[in-house]
């Protein structure tokens, strides 16, 4: 099954349904088919392999995406924000590809001689072109191509097949489940797999869905009001500029049920002032890499309720977990020697399931003769089989032989009244390898001393987690989809001489 | 037949398709409306007909499997007939609904 059949499922059932854009203007299901088909018949005469999209988020993305499906082309969103040699150098990879573009950034592929299409036109176009019956696609065959952000290694692309996508799909989503008066808000880029995965699941709910380009706070909650959003997936700097802008006030978003955040940890603080500020909106923590088709561990509305409410400390834990994993998918933690660790134990998070990709164009697969992928991640299952992700194994800090999660240290110093937002990252040091350096963001009108936030980690951790040093900057490096840059912080730092040295 | 993942199979006396979500083990002998199911690429035989007895209709978008719940089956294009083993229909396959998550 194809991706493309998704669609097809929807569009037979509730043709008349808005899909795409606003309640009063935007395209059906059925009008969806149409460009799908329309717009496969351009991808395919173009005598390319594959179709790239350079674009931000809009109605052509998911109209561009679906006709590729039909077109039986591998589709490959990119990150419009890479620089133009970057580009070219992607592009490259994928050996001529035929272009759906934003006029922003037209200008870099002008130059390549690829055949290049406006996404502000591709509706337009494709409804205008004869509709071709969608290829038959081998279920194996890559659907879209999907390059990792890059934050601890050079981009690669992970290879998403329509058998992983759609099982993704099937197994996390009730086909027609949406009631005709959901939205699903949509601000993650389309080159984010979140961008790709709400595309999909919503199409198969039979759910409207509203895209917004450019995140800001004031247009997000202006969107939500405007269009009665009922569902919403950010990242967690959105979030934590959405609470900042609401400062203190309740959201006016009376229709929105759901928000679904994930991407990055989700520092706490940010996340009990969401909480107040959308009292009637159930909270969903997604947790899921590019190379396993989105999500694959969810903590519920219930789960957040029920760790707010709870006694038990381990209960209320869970509000910092990633929640549970979703059928079809197997999670275990595995110690470097490679056994298989106790509850609470600390290790590698290796997963399995039929949505697992583990593999990367031009390399072969990373996956263990049993079908296993190493997440990189960092992370335990607690006694009830909650998951809880540290961070990138490549980020732990090795300080004097010992293996230190810079999140343990971060998730201390968030809670100091004075840090709006810390970094723990390692830099070279000639006695420990590695030292702790503590990168504080104070809140405004507060000026922390290193020596309060050291004594502060200190009286709650063990004396290795003490940082040694503390450094003040006015804001920390994050992708567009809300990941620290850790690497271009070490490198910052690192070069710097103007910190203040505990 | 023996059922695989992911095989698409039709009806030869109604529009129903169907997906394979979990294929069980064995041969099965999985019709709809009283005939065995198709290959979704292949043409039906002539002269067949609905039996009333097993005409009692599938759901798109809905998974039905058997009283052991060994395999699973999911409707993408609905039709009059009822899907079955031999001539033991299959059930429908209560939804678990899960938060949505992007």
């Amino acid at each position: 099954m194809s991706i493309g059949m998704l669609l097809d499922m929807t569009a037979s059932a509730f043709g008349d349904r808005v899909a795409l854009g606003r309640h009063d203007s935007g395209i059906t299901f059925e009008h969806l088919v149409r460009v799908s088909t329309g717009g496969a018949t351009l991808l395919k005469s173009s005598g390319a392999d594959r179709v790239a999209y350079l674009g931000a988020n809009s109605a052509a993305f998911p109209a561009a995406l679906f006709a590729a499906a039909a077109a039986g082309m591998p589709f490959v969103p990119l990150n419009y924000r890479l620089s133009e040699d970057q580009l070219d150098a992607l592009l490259g990879e994928l050996h001529g590809p035929v272009v759906i573009c934003d006029d922003a950034y037209r200008n870099v592929v002008a130059r390549t001689g690829l055949t290049v299409y406006r996404s502000e036109d591709w509706l337009a176009t494709a409804a205008l072109a004869e509709p071709s019956d969608p290829v038959d696609v081998d279920d194996d065959s890559p659907a879209v191509l999907l390059f990792t952000s890059g934050t601890t290694s050079k981009p690669k692309a992970v290879v998403l097949r329509h058998s992983n996508l759609v099982s993704y799909v099937l197994q996390t989503v009730e086909f027609g489940a949406a009631d005709e008066d959901e939205a699903a808000l949509t601000s993650v880029p389309p080159y984010h797999i979140a961008g790709v995965g709400t595309v999909l699941t919503n199409t198969y709910a039979g759910r409207r869905f509203v895209y917004l380009p450019n995140f800001s706070a004031d247009a997000w909650l202006r969107l939500v009001a405007e269009e009665k959003v009922t569902s919403a997936m950010v990242v967690p700097t959105m979030l934590a500029r959405i609470v900042e802008t609401l400062d203190g006030a309740q959201a006016q978003a009376p229709t929105l049920r759901s928000i679904a955040y994930g991407g990055a940890r989700m520092p706490r603080p940010v996340l009990e002032k969401a909480l107040e500020a959308f009292p009637g909106t159930g909270f969903v923590n997604a947790y899921g890499l590019t190379e396993t088709s989105s999500t694959i561990a969810v903590l519920g509305p219930d789960d957040h309720r029920e760790a707010l409410a709870s006694q038990d400390p381990s209960v209320q834990a869970r509000l910092a977990s990633a929640g549970r994993f979703v059928p079809g998918v197997e999670g275990q933690i595995r110690d470097p020697a490679g056994r298989v660790t106790d509850p609470g134990e600390i290790g590698e998070l290796w997963v399995r399931g039929s949505q697992i990709s583990g593999e990367y164009l031009g390399l072969a697969s990373v996956l263990d003769p049993d079908g296993w992928f190493p997440t990189r991640d960092r992370a335990f299952l607690d006694a009830d089989g909650y998951l809880f992700v540290e961070g990138r194994a490549d980020d732990t800090i090795i300080r004097g032989g010992e293996n230190i999660a810079p999140a343990e240290i971060e998730d201390v110093l968030i809670h100091h009244p004075a840090v709006k937002e810390v970094a723990v990252i390692g830099l070279p040091d000639v006695e420990w390898g590695e030292r702790l350096t503590a990168v504080v963001v104070p809140e405004p009108q507060t000026s922390p001393e290193a020596d309060d936030l050291r004594a502060w980690v200190r009286a709650r951790l063990r004396g290795s987690r003490t940082p040694d040093e503390v450094v003040f900057r006015d804001e920390l490096p994050y992708t567009p989809t809300g990941k620290l840059l850790r690497r271009q912080l070490v490198a910052e730092i690192g070069s710097s001489a103007t910190f203040e040295r505990a | 037949m023996r059922l695989k993942t992911g095989t698409r199979l039709r009806s030869q006396v109604c529009s129903t398709e169907v997906i394979v979500v979990r294929p069980g083990s064995g041969d099965i002998d999985l019709t709809v409306g009283g005939h065995p199911v198709i290959g979704s690429k292949e043409t039906p035989a002539d002269g067949l007909d609905l039996k009333p007895e097993l005409a009692g209709g599938t759901l798109l978008g809905k998974r039905y499997t058997n009283e052991a719940n060994e395999i699973e089956l999911l409707i993408t294009k609905a039709g009059v007939g009822t899907l079955a083993i031999g001539l033991t229909p299959l059930v429908l396959k209560e939804a678990k609904p899960l938060p949505s998550s992007d």
